[in-house]
C-alpha cells in the first residue's frame, strides 16, 4: 500500500505548506477568535440588555448565523463586503477587496455567533446577587460588565471559549472554495501540482489531527487549573 | 447599491433545459436532506457503540473508543472528505479502488460516509455524558439482577440516556445538515452548491443565497419545532426539563 508512498514531495514542499499556508490558516484563526470574541460579547449583552429591540435584533443575528452552513456565509460574505464597502465608503462601484479580507470579515462575523452563546451562558452563570451588590455601589452599567461580571464570565467560559477555537482553526480548511492558500489550500496546490493526493492529503490530516488533539489536551489541563473551587 | 435585482430569475429555465432555477435549488434539498438522513443513521449507529464501549469496565475498549472519537474530532470534516473520496480509492487494492472510483453517485455514497463517521465521534461524546449522567445504582442494580452488561445497556442504561441527551442530539442533527454543504469540495449537488451554480450562470449572486438561506433557516425551525415536541413526549417525569404532570380529572 505504501510501497510507492513518496515522502520527498512532503519534504521539498515543507516551506510552502507551513510558510505561506499555515501561516494564513494561524492568522486568519487568531484573527477571528479575537474579532469573534469581542463582537460576540457585545452581542450576548445586547441579547440579555433589557431593551427589546437590541435583544431581538441580536438574538436574530445569532439564530441566523448558527442555522446556515459556514460554507453558505463564506460565498454569500464573498460576493456581499464589496458592496458593503461600497456602502461604506460612498466609491461609484463595488470595492474589490479579494478572497483574503473577504474570509477575514466572515470568519469574524460568523464565529462571532458561536461565541455569543458561549459568553452568555458564561454571563448567565454569575450570581444576580453581584449584579445588585456592584449596582449598590453606585457602578454604571458598563462598570458592572467590565469589572464584576465579564472578568469572571470569560475565566469560567475559557475552556469553552479554546475548544471552539479549536473548531474556528478546523473550520478555516473551508476557505479552500474561494482558493485561497491556506494549509489545505496550500497541500491541495502541490497535490494536484505533483499528482500526489495520496502523500499531501494523509499529510495535511496528520498536522491538523496533531495541532487540534495536542491543543485540545492543553485545554483540558487548564480546565482543571483554572476551576474555581465553590 | 448599484445592484439589478431580478427575483423572476427563479422561474426561468436553468442551463440544464430542463427544470427552473427555483426547481434545481429544491432539488439541491432534497440531496442534503438525502445525505444528512443516511448520514445520521450511521452516525448515530456507530456512535452509541463508541459511546457505549466507553462506559464499559473494559480498559482498553475504553481507550479504543477514546481513540475513535479523537481520531474522527482532531480532523476537519473537508479533510476527512478528502481522505475518503481521493486518498481511500488509492491505498485500496486497485480492483476495489476502480470499483469505487467508478461508482454512480460517488460523491453522495463519500459525504454519507464521511459525514457519519464525523457526527459519530460527536455522538459517541453525547451518549457517553447521557449513560455517565446515570446514578451508579442503576447499572449496579441491573447487574444484581442477573442481567448481562449488554441486557443492562439495552434494557436500563440506553432507554435513560437516549431521553436525557435527545436536545444536544438534535443540535447534532442540525449540524450534519449544516454540514453537508461540505459535500460541494466534492462533487455533490447539493443546496448550497445549487446556490453557487444558479449565481454563475444567472449573475444573480442575492437572489440565489437569498433563497439557499431561507431554505435552510426553514429546514431548520422544522426540525427544531419537530423535535421540541418528541422532547417533550420522551422527557422523563421527575427531571427538571420535564413539565411537571397536569392534574386530570
Amino acid at each position: 500500500m505504501f510501497a510507492n508512498f513518496d515522502f520527498d514531495v512532503i519534504i521539498r514542499s515543507l516551506p510552502y505548506l507551513f510558510y505561506d499556508g499555515m501561516t494564513f490558516t494561524l492568522s486568519l484563526t487568531a484573527f477571528a477568535t479575537m474579532g469573534g470574541v469581542i463582537f460576540g460579547t457585545l452581542l450576548a449583552m445586547m441579547r440579555l440588555s433589557g431593551f427589546a429591540p437590541l435583544s431581538i435584533l441580536a438574538a436574530g443575528y445569532v439564530n441566523l448565523m448558527r442555522s446556515v452552513p459556514l460554507l453558505l456565509v463564506i460565498f454569500w460574505f464573498y460576493f456581499l463586503v464589496p458592496y458593503i464597502g461600497q456602502w461604506i465608503t460612498g466609491a461609484p462601484r463595488p470595492v474589490q477587496v479579494g478572497a483574503f479580507v473577504s474570509s477575514f470579515v466572515t470568519f469574524t462575523l460568523f464565529e462571532a455567533a458561536y461565541f455569543a452563546e458561549i459568553m452568555r451562558a458564561g454571563i448567565q452563570s454569575i450570581p444576580r446577587g453581584q449584579v445588585a451588590a456592584a449596582q449598590a455601589l453606585g457602578m454604571t452599567y458598563f462598570q458592572t460588565m467590565g469589572y464584576v461580571v465579564l472578568p469572571q464570565a470569560f475565566r469560567n467560559m475559557l475552556p469553552v471559549l479554546l475548544t471552539q477555537t479549536i473548531i474556528l482553526f478546523q473550520d478555516t480548511s473551508l476557505v479552500y472554495v474561494l482558493s485561497i492558500t491556506d494549509f489545505l489550500g496550500a497541500a491541495s496546490k502541490v497535490a494536484q501540482r505533483d499528482g500526489r493526493l495520496v502523500e499531501m492529503y494523509l499529510f495535511a490530516a496528520l498536522v491538523y489531527f496533531v495541532i487540534s488533539y495536542c491543543a485540545s489536551l492543553l485545554v483540558r489541563r487548564l480546565q482543571s487549573r483554572i476551576a474555581i473551587i465553590r | 447599491m448599484n445592484y439589478n435585482w431580478n427575483w423572476g430569475i427563479f422561474f426561468q429555465t436553468s442551463p440544464d433545459g430542463v427544470h427552473t432555477y427555483l426547481e434545481t435549488l429544491l432539488l439541491g434539498t432534497g440531496w442534503t436532506l438525502a445525505t444528512a438522513l443516511s448520514a445520521w443513521v450511521l452516525a448515530l449507529a456507530f456512535g452509541s457503540f463508541v459511546g457505549v464501549i466507553r462506559t464499559t469496565p473494559y480498559p482498553w475498549l475504553v481507550r479504543l473508543g477514546n481513540a475513535y472519537v479523537e481520531l474522527f474530532r482532531n480532523i476537519p470534516l473537508l479533510v476527512q472528505m478528502f481522505l475518503w473520496y481521493f486518498v481511500l480509492p488509492e491505498v485500496l487494492p486497485t480492483a476495489a479502488g476502480d470499483w469505487l472510483k467508478q461508482l454512480p453517485d460517488a460523491s453522495f455514497y463519500t459525504a454519507v460516509v464521511a459525514l457519519g463517521f464525523y457526527t459519530s465521534a460527536r455522538v459517541a461524546e453525547q451518549v457517553r455524558a447521557g449513560i455517565l449522567s446515570l446514578a451508579r445504582g442503576q447499572r449496579m442494580a441491573a447487574l444484581a439482577l442477573g442481567l448481562t452488561l449488554p441486557q443492562t445497556y439495552i434494557y436500563v442504561l440506553l432507554p435513560m440516556a437516549y431521553r436525557i441527551i435527545l436536545p444536544p442530539l438534535t443540535s447534532e442533527f442540525l449540524n450534519i445538515i449544516k454540514n453537508s454543504a461540505v459535500a460541494l469540495t466534492i462533487g455533490l449537488m447539493e443546496l448550497t452548491a445549487r446556490a453557487r451554480a444558479m449565481q454563475e450562470f444567472s449573475f444573480q449572486v442575492f437572489e440565489a443565497f437569498t433563497a439557499a438561506t431561507i431554505i435552510y433557516i426553514v429546514i431548520n425551525i422544522i426540525v427544531t419545532f419537530g423535535m421540541r415536541e418528541v422532547e417533550r413526549r420522551l422527557a422523563v417525569p421527575g427531571l427538571i426539563g420535564a413539565k411537571p404532570a397536569v392534574a386530570t380529572h
